[in-house]
């Protein structure tokens, strides 16, 4: 059973979502239906699973429905129509207490407009979900301090978030999602405020974090380089529907359509591919040259060993830990997966 | 369906109408003979028709009369209640030295106001140039504040939840937004009158005028003000498990306490205008003072209580106000905050 289902789930804003629908099944574009009823499609038929201890990321231009579909999570939007269960059970089951009890302990989110609380400081801020859970003041200060400072913005701690920049107060709204230490975190753009280095740094905290303690995240970006870094598995979203579910490489590799492709164009492949994944097997591999031959490890990224191909002008051979020998790599391979299709 | 929705509404409107004019022709005494005359002789055309009246006024009267006669105990416990507080809270007040009172008052809006100097001499100003004008102005200005604060609690008690009520289900607002309308255009005279007849002369037909015309303000900024919450902030204290309760009192009405304040403010200068205009159906109070400058031809006496009452709103107008701003200052932290 996957940690988080979603089955056909559509969703439409407007005064009589219900007499839309059938438009929307019977396909009518995002467009179409905005011209003809009004009406505002935000998921059209969206389904997809995560796995526990995975980060899923979901992509898509601005408008395509990432925080819509975001939001049907933790049930802060109810579908049209379609499903949407975490751990097997269905959200839309859930009464008023159950889904507040839900809400608590199950998942956290950061939002992309922050979503801070600007009448309480920073420390109030970041220890308010443990604070609902119905923590004393002393033990939720203690956590919120240690997570003010793994984003850190100690020293910050009694200032209010409107005396805080754009970047320090969506590390806030990071500090408070991580405080309650949920399985399920729901992040809607939260890195895109901060600079690069920033950014960077906690990128490299979410991906020991998950190495760690194998949360279940599923985080909405932007940027392809960022869904690459963090994603096991990327969602591409193109008005309201979801056009590509896959791993980063077969994202990358095998585009589904031409707005898939437009966003991977300009993915740096070098820095993303894998030997194995290039690679010919060893008995495709007929007429290899195997007179000038390097030895690559299967899980080096192609960036990693092609100054040396170029250099020595070898081929290479791809093993495994053990030394097991999987494949070839020759220009002819290097070649078709570095040109930009 | 929607498209016949909208003509069965139009057929009730016209049913509505119809049956409205045939009332209004039945029940007149001026109706001619028999309807057959109304074609015959055209001369009805010419001038409004007697027979086209709706029997709206005795209809009122009679539903009035009931209402006194099934609820006039409710009416009356209401009236000794509120009387029976502007009774002592005003002989309390009467009752204080001057200087005592005008000290408290002067103390009260320091701290209110945040310790603003400025505002609390310009308030003490105010409070000793009351007594100053003429002496007769103290307990009177004593009476009307009496008045008001009680007239403003009651908008309070009632304004702010129906507000929130409001804010959160928007069937209540639709079925709320034109009773305030009808509560702000109807003209304060007119409902003096039922104010009279339901607690007799005096404070209470007042407070209750006070009521009337100064809550709708106050619930339509409680209002307003909980729906302006920025909708991410009020997501995120949902995606963290708030319940209903923790929402509003942590989250809601905090960021709302602007405009509250506003609405409050409001208030207070509306029921201090109904106060004064109250005093013609007998309410005692600074409005008096005019009153009696104005049947007495006495220039000087009508502007002098005039500028009593002046004096007043800027005091109210001031406590309020500045209590606002130190909340405001509260919840929404200047960037720049002197060192
Ligand atoms: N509350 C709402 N009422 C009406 N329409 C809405 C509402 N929320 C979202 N939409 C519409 O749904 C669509 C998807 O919006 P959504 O916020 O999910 O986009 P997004 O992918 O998160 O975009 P961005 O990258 O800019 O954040 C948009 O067309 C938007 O107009
Ligand atoms: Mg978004």
């Amino acid at each position: 059973m996957s940690k988080i289902e979603i089955k056909n789930v559509y969703k439409i804003f407007g005064d009589q979502p219900s007499k839309v629908l059938p438009m929307v099944k019977d396909g009518a574009t995002k467009e179409e239906i905005l011209e003809k009823t009004g009406h505002t499609v935000g998921l059209d038929d969206v389904s997809l699973s995560i796995e526990e201890g995975e980060t899923f990321v979901c992509m898509g231009l601005s408008g395509s429905g990432k925080s819509t579909l975001i939001r049907h999570i933790n049930r802060l939007i109810d579908p049209t129509s379609g499903e949407v269960s975490v751990e097997g059970t269905n959200v839309m089951d859930l009464d008023q207490k159950q889904l507040i009890e839900f809400r608590r302990h199950k998942m956290s989110m950061v939002f992309q407009r922050f979503g801070l609380f600007p009448h309480k400081t920073v420390l109030e801020n970041v220890g308010y979900g443990l604070e609902i859970q119905g923590q004393k003041p002393e033990e939720r200060n203690k956590t919120a301090m240690e997570k003010i400072e793994s984003v850190g913005l100690n020293g910050f701690e009694h200032q209010y978030p409107n005396q805080l920049s754009g970047g320090m107060q969506q590390r806030v709204g990071l500090a408070r999602a991580l405080a309650t230490n949920t399985d399920i975190m729901l992040m809607d753009e939260a890195f895109s405020a901060l600079d690069p280095l920033i950014r960077s740094d906690m990128q490299k905290q979410l991906i020991d974090l998950q190495s760690e303690l194998k949360k279940t995240i599923v985080f909405i970006t932007h940027d392809l380089d960022e869904s690459l870094r963090l994603g096991d598995h990327i969602g591409i979203l193109n008005g309201g529907r979801l056009v590509q579910v896959g791993t980063p490489v077969e994202i990358i590799m095998n585009p589904a359509d031409d707005y898939v492709k437009a966003f991977v164009k300009d993915v740096n492949r070098a820095k993303v591919l894998k030997a194995k994944v290039i690679m010919s097997s060893v008995n495709e591999a007929n007429g290899v040259d195997k007179s000038n031959l390097i030895k690559i490890n299967e899980d080096q990224f192609i960036d990693e060993f092609l100054p040396k191909v170029v250099c020595t002008n070898a081929n290479c051979e791809v093993v495994d830990k053990n030394g097991n020998i999987k494949g070839y790599i020759t220009n002819k391979e290097l070649q078709s997966s570095l040109t930009k299709s | 369906m929607g498209k016949y929705k909208k003509y069965i509404l139009y057929s009730l409107y016209l049913i509505t109408f119809v049956t409205m004019v045939v009332v209004a022709y039945t029940t007149s005494k001026y109706r001619p003979e028999s309807v057959l005359v109304l074609f015959t002789d055209l001369s009805w055309l010419g001038n409004w028709p007697k027979w086209l009246d709706l029997p709206l006024m005795p209809f009122l009267n009679e539903g009035f009369d009931k209402l006194i006669k099934e609820y006039g105990m409710f009416f009356e416990g209401i009236n000794n209640f509120l009387l029976g507080l502007y009774t002592d809270m005003k002989n309390f007040m009467v009752g204080l030295p001057w200087p005592i009172l005008m000290i408290s008052v002067i103390v009260l809006c320091y701290f209110v106001s945040g310790r603003n100097i400025g505002t609390t001499i310009m308030v003490a100003f105010c409070v000793f140039f009351l007594g100053f004008l003429s002496p007769r102005y103290w307990d009177k200005c004593i009476m009307t504040t009496c008045i008001v604060v009680i007239g403003m609690l009651l908008c309070l008690v009632i304004g702010i939840p129906v507000g929130i009520l409001m804010a959160r289900n928007k069937k209540v607002r639709n079925a709320i937004l034109p009773i305030l309308d009808l509560m702000q255009t109807i003209p304060s005279f007119c409902y003096l009158i039922p104010g009279i007849l339901l607690f007799g002369l005096g404070a209470v037909p007042a407070i209750f005028a006070i009521f009337v015309y100064a809550v709708p303000p106050l619930i339509r900024l409680t209002d307003l003000g909980i729906r302006l919450v920025d909708k991410e902030v009020v997501e995120a204290a949902e995606a963290f498990g708030a319940n209903k309760k923790q929402k509003l009192w942590g989250v809601q009405l905090p960021l709302a306490l602007p405009n509250i304040m506003q609405g409050i403010n409001q208030c207070t200068m509306m029921a201090l205008a109904m106060v004064v205009i109250a005093s013609m159906i007998g309410t005692r109070g600074i409005g008096d003072e005019v009153l009696l400058g104005l049947q007495q031809l006495n220039v000087g006496m009508a502007t002098e209580a005039g500028i009593a009452i002046v004096l007043l709103a800027i005091i109210f107008d001031r406590i309020t106000q500045s209590y606002g701003e130190k909340i405001q200052a509260r919840t929404h932290i200047k960037k720049n905050i002197k060192l």
